[in-house]
Order: C-alpha cells, then structure tokens, then sequence
C-alpha cells in the first residue's frame, strides 16, 4: 500500500468510483449523517467557537516549541518507567516496532486504529517478520480481511454495504455453523466481538496509535467508542505507541480544550465513550496493565513542514470533519485518494509527506467550495494550502491542464451515453445538495467569472435528460 | 546523529532557532508550570442539585442507566439491577474499602475481587470522579479499581459519590494533581462516557462493541449531611 501509492492516477480512480454502484451505494451514507449529528452537537455548545480559537492557538504555541515539548515529553515517560524512540521515517518506525515485538518474543499482536500505522504500513512490517497483527477497531478489522486500507480516517470501512461485511466473514469465520443469520448489522457486530475476545487475550503485544501526547506527564492518550483500543493496550505484557510529533500537548487543561471539539467534530458526540490517559507501564500494586510500555515518536517529513507554508496542516487532529463536509469526497469516497489520507486533509497533506512528484494531483480535487474550513476544529485553512499546491506543481510543470483534463473527461463520458447520463445525474445531485441550502451559489469553481457577480442557480438535483424523459419528452 | 538528534535539529531549523533559546525555555517552563485553563463550557458550572441532574442527562443520553440512592441502600441497588435484568447475582469488584465495606450479605450477591480474565459477566468499580459537563465518569488503575474490570465484562456498574461530580475535566485535573502529584499520573486514567458502541458498519450506532454491553452509574448521597 505504501509502496504503491496510487495518487498520480486520481482521475483515473475517481471516475472509476463514481461508477461503481455499490461504492455509490455506501457512500450515500456520508452525505448526511456526519453533518447533521454535528450540527446538532455543536449547537449544545455555545462556546465552540471560542474552543476551536483556543485549540488552534494551543496548537500553533505547541508547534512555534515543538523540540522543547517532545523533550518534556520524554523526560516524563522516562521517570515514569517507559521508553521513547525517535524514528526519521517509516521505514525506521517499522523497524523499531518489529525490534521490540522480536524482543517482547511476540507470536502475535492485537492493534487499535492508528492512522500512523496506516501511514509507515507497519502490518506487513510485522507480518513478514512471521508475527500475526490483528486489527481490532471494527472497521479496520473488516477491511483487513479484505485487503483494503481505509477509505475514512474515523469510519474506515464506510465505503462497504453489510452485505459485503457478511460476505467476509462467512468467508474467514469458516468454523462457525454456515447456517447462521448474519443478515443484520448487530449480529455481525456480535460475531466479530466474539472472535476479537479471543484475539485480545492471547496477545503478546499491543500497538495503538495516539490522539494526543502531555508533555506535562508523559501521557499518551486515546479517543474511541468501541473499547478495542483499551483491550488492546492493557491485556498484553507490552504497549507499543505509535505516534507522530505533532501529536504532543502541552499540559492537561490543553488537551481537554482539543477534546472539547474533536468529538463533536468527528461523530457529534460531547464527548467519545473511551478518552484514556496512558503513562508509563504497570506501577507496583497494580493487578493488570502492561509491564513494558513504549512509546515511538515519528517524524516523516513533519519537521520539514515547520516554518513554512503547510505548517498549520501539523495542527490537524484527525477528526474528520474536513472529508464528511467536502463534496468530492462524497462523490469518489477515500480510496480514489490513492493513499491513507483522503478528503480536504489529505490533499493538502499527502504532498507534504509523500511528494509532489506523487501527492500533488491531489489538491485538484477540490471545487473551493471552502467547506472544510468552515468545519475543522482547529481553522486550518485547507483551500488556500490546496492553492499553495496548485501553485507549486504549476511551477514544477507537473500539471497537465486544467481545460484539458476537463475536456477530456468530458469527451470520454460524451462517447458513452449511458455513462454520460449516469455521471451527469450524480454530478447534478452532488451540486443539488452543494447549493441546497439556499438554492443558489455564491462561488462556483471555474466560473468565478459568472459568480463574482450573481449567483448561479442550484440544479434542482435532476439532469435535464431525466427530466426530458420522465416528461415524455423523447417521444 | 542518533534519529532522536536527528529530528529535533530538523525542527529547530524548520523553526529558524538560532541560538537564543531563553525565551522559548521560559515559556515552555511556564506553560508546564501554570497549565492555564482555556475556554470552559457553563454548562456544567452548576452547583448541587442541578449539577447531579446535568451529569445524569448527560449520562443517560448516551445510553447510560442511573440510580441515586443513599449510602445504606448501595449493595441493594447492586442487587436490584442485576434481577432486573435476569443476570447471574455474582459481581466481580476491586480492593477499594468503599466497595468492600458495602453490606452486601443481605442481598445473595457472589462477590470476588481481582482483576478480570475475561469470565467474568458482572464487574463493580467505584469512579475517581465525575463530569456534569459531559456525563463522563473518571476512574484510576490500582488494586482498589482494576482497569480490566471496566472492558472485559458484559454489565459494569459504577459506583460514584454525588460529591465527587465535578463540574469540568479542568476540576478533576486539580482532584487528580491533589492526589497524585503536579505533572503525575496513575498508569491509566479512564474517562468513560456511555456503554462501547460501533457505528462501523454503514454507520448504524450499535451498542456493545468491546467493551461492555450496559453502563449502569449509582450515584450516592450522604443524605445524613444534607
Ligand atoms: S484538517 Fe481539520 S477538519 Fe480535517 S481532519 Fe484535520 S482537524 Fe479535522
């Protein structure tokens, strides 16, 4: 997955998934729900904008002292029984982890969700060094049967219908009875919990990512709902965290000003079920919790990114907000992306991380409708970096023309009626419901010179071909 | 360079550090020292009563259960939970006093204490603290409150004094220093808000993911010194 970035063929990808029906089918369900259950948080909450100020200062206070938090950080783990690893890049991550894992004597490892995990492709790391890795996050379990990388940074799996889930299992779970009713989402549910019970109790080692790090205490923590994260880290002798820079906080009252507006902004939620401060191994008179705690800071292009003009992308959180809200995502879903980070935040980071040469197709996939940032917690300017990319690949020469990509998509749907009808349709439905909170644009991507002066009227979300033949217009 | 040397010379480049380092070391210090509070919601800032009552519709909206009883009436409860919903009477609990001074003779319960293996289908864990502000409860590893007691089990019932709801996470931050410490803290520190849940496949929000199927919170007064 790492190896093989798709990203160069975004438009390729892409147009493959808007007429993938089933694709198109799951994605139906990112359209609304996201949006809709954080509105309604947030309008609980009086003070979240004066908390997504706060969060984004704390943020930029941390990153204006990064090197002296990190030290912080580290003293702080040390006095409290753990270990700090610093690791350049993914491929020094990956051995680090394996390292430990041989070390630990480990012949199998539960792991919680973890983005950085994804992002230095430490599974087939641990694999080929003959140690089972076992997903334990729902969603990332299921697509671990399936071979896939997630399509969402917080809902992974949301690009797959329950008749496909129910299909995998059936086709890995080959000791339960063939007979069993998996027809519902909660007896699927069910049947992974059963078989992750055991997964998580036999485990040698457990690996979680981290939402945040508190140099006041050396803590590192996690935000989830399921539980898995827990299990994971508190069942094995070892608790191995993977975890970038970026990702430290100076003390406890700033990390509860990022909470405040991270589980509103990913799942509209006041708060996620589990938040769970993690610092050091088992202390003397504890019955449970781990007894090797460590803890593997990455860099991977991220101190690179200081000083320069994609350092506040560094103040992200990972909540999600930016793809739930953003109008391409909900049309081609995650894995059009080509890499582990899609949406508005992947666009503009994936670049930073991977190249220019690779990730800076990327920021085309954008229709500045500027809905990320007005969702992201913590006002990272999203289409202005995605801008700053465009800008930088022109100069590189790399960007095959704009009117020309545009032209040729368009011929090649033109020679497909059936396609070109089927496309248009999504197309307009997608600007339907871009405009559809008052019917009109203010902005319109490559017509600036139509919008600046007037409003362009929302399609009503049918093409005029459907409309023609509903009406009996083709006879 | 060691990766360590490595990285943190790549940020202070990145960040155009030259050498004058006083400045930036005092406000680090600063900051770790005064850990100064941000924004803080008024929604929990509610005295009493009406503190209970925000954490308990806090509590219950994300599919928590609740009871407020009175000190004497704490094992009782315990038990009438469990009949109430056909689940073996045998609870598995931690070293705290509060828990094992409780009067459970009277009520047929099976108490055994320890960490859990995973067998066990009931757990009692009294909380640290908790938050009005978001119906989160707050509880610390030890012997007195093992961490596995809180995943492993299908029902968890948490005990927790109605004095001990604080309004904010900023509150329970100076509880926890009180205890432990400036810039310490126990191995793990779980805020649990509601039962586990998935929404996961096609985003349909299922309770009883990994951890337990059903959250039930007794809140105890002290209604002698009320
Ligand atoms: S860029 Fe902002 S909205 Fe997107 S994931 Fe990061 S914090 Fe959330």
């Amino acid at each position: 997955m790492v190896a093989h970035p798709t990203t160069t063929h975004f438009k390729d990808n892409a147009h493959r998934a808007m007429l993938d029906a089933q694709l198109q089918k799951a994605l139906a369900n990112t359209r609304t729900g996201f949006i809709e259950k954080r509105v309604l948080a947030v309008s609980k909450l009086p003070e979240f904008d004066a908390l997504r100020d706060s969060a984004r200062d704390i943020k930029d206070h941390t990153l204006a002292h990064l090197d002296l938090y990190l030290e912080a950080f580290e003293t702080k783990v040390t006095e409290a029984g753990g270990h700090v690893h610093w690791a350049r890049d993914a491929e020094e991550a990956r051995r680090i982890i394996v390292d430990l894992c041989k070390q630990y004597d480990a012949d199998s490892v539960t792991k919680g969700k973890s983005m950085i995990s994804e992002e230095i492709g430490l599974n087939s790391a641990i694999e080929a060094a003959g140690i089972k890795a076992v997903e334990t996050d729902l969603g990332e379990y299921i697509i671990q049967l399936r071979h896939e990388t997630p399509s969402h940074i917080i809902a992974p799996a949301i690009h797959l219908n329950k008749e496909q889930v129910e299909q995998d299992f059936r086709r890995v779970h080959t000791e339960l009875p063939k007979d069993r009713d998996l027809s519902q989402p909660t007896q699927l549910l069910t049947e992974a919990r059963a078989i992750l019970r055991e997964k998580f109790l036999a485990a040698d080692v457990g690996i979680t990512g981290a939402n945040f790090l508190v140099a006041e205490t050396g803590t590192s923590i996690i935000v989830t709902n399921e539980g898995n994260g827990d299990l994971t880290q508190t069942l094995p002798d070892t608790h191995i965290v993977i975890a970038s820079i970026e990702k430290i906080v100076p003390t406890l009252e700033d990390v509860s000003q990022l909470l405040r507006v991270l589980a509103p902004s990913a799942t509209g939620q006041d708060m996620s079920v589990y938040t769970t401060f993690s610092t050091g191994p088992r202390r003397a008179g504890d019955p449970d919790g781990p007894t090797n705690y460590h803890v593997v800071l990455l860099d991977n292009g991220r101190s690179n990114m200081l000083g320069g003009e994609f350092e506040e992308m560094l103040r992200c959180i990972r909540c999600g907000a930016c793809m739930n809200h953003c109008p391409v995502y909900h049309s081609v879903g995650g894995h059009a992306y080509g890499w582990v980070y899609p949406g508005p935040m992947g666009s503009v980071l994936t670049p930073s991380l991977i190249g220019v040469e690779k990730g800076g197709n990327l920021p085309n996939a954008s229709t500045f409708c500027g809905r990320c940032e007005e969702a992201c917690p913590v006002r990272i300017p999203l289409p202005k970096m995605m801008r700053h990319w465009r800008e930088r690949e022109f100069e590189r020469h790399l960007s095959p023309s704009v009117a020309r990509y545009g032209l040729s998509a368009w011929a090649f749907f033109a020679k497909r009626p059936k396609l070109y009808q089927f496309a248009t349709g999504v197309a307009m439905r997608l600007l339907g419901w871009a405009g559809s909170s008052r019917g009109r644009f203010a902005s319109l991507p490559m017509a600036s010179g139509w919008t600046k002066f007037r409003d362009m009227p929302a399609p009503q979300g049918r093409t005029f071909q459907s409309q023609w033949r509903d009406r009996g217009g083709a006879r | 360079m060691s990766a360590r040397d490595d990285i943190l010379a790549n940020i202070r480049r990145s960040r155009g550090v030259t050498g004058n380092e006083a400045p930036r070391r005092f406000a680090v210090t600063e900051r770790l020292s005064g850990a100064p509070e941000g924004v803080v919601p008024a929604r929990g800032q509610v005295e009493g009563a009406a503190r209970i009552a925000m954490f308990r519709t806090q509590a219950e909206a994300v599919s928590a259960t609740m009871a407020i009883v009175g000190a004497a009436t704490v094992a009782d409860e315990i038990g009438r939970y469990l009949r109430s919903h056909d689940l073996p009477m045998s609870v598995r609990r931690g070293d705290d006093p509060r828990l094992a001074s409780l009067d459970w003779s009277q009520t047929g319960i099976d108490v055994s204490c320890g960490p859990s293996d995973g067998a066990d289908l009931n757990a009692v864990s009294h909380a640290f603290a908790g938050i009005a502000e978001t119906g989160t409860l707050v509880l610390v590893s030890g012997a007195d409150n093992p961490t596995t007691l809180n995943f492993l089990p299908d029902n968890h019932i948490v005990i927790l004094a109605a004095e001990d709801i604080d309004p904010d996470m900023e509150s329970v931050w100076r509880r926890l220093r009180t205890r432990y410490g400036k810039g310490v803290l126990p191995r793990t520190v779980n805020m649990i808000t509601g039962p586990s849940r998935s929404a996961d496949i096609e985003q349909t929000l299922l309770l009883g993911a990994h951890g337990p199927r059903r959250l039930h919170i007794v809140i105890v007064e002290n209604r002698d010194a009320a």
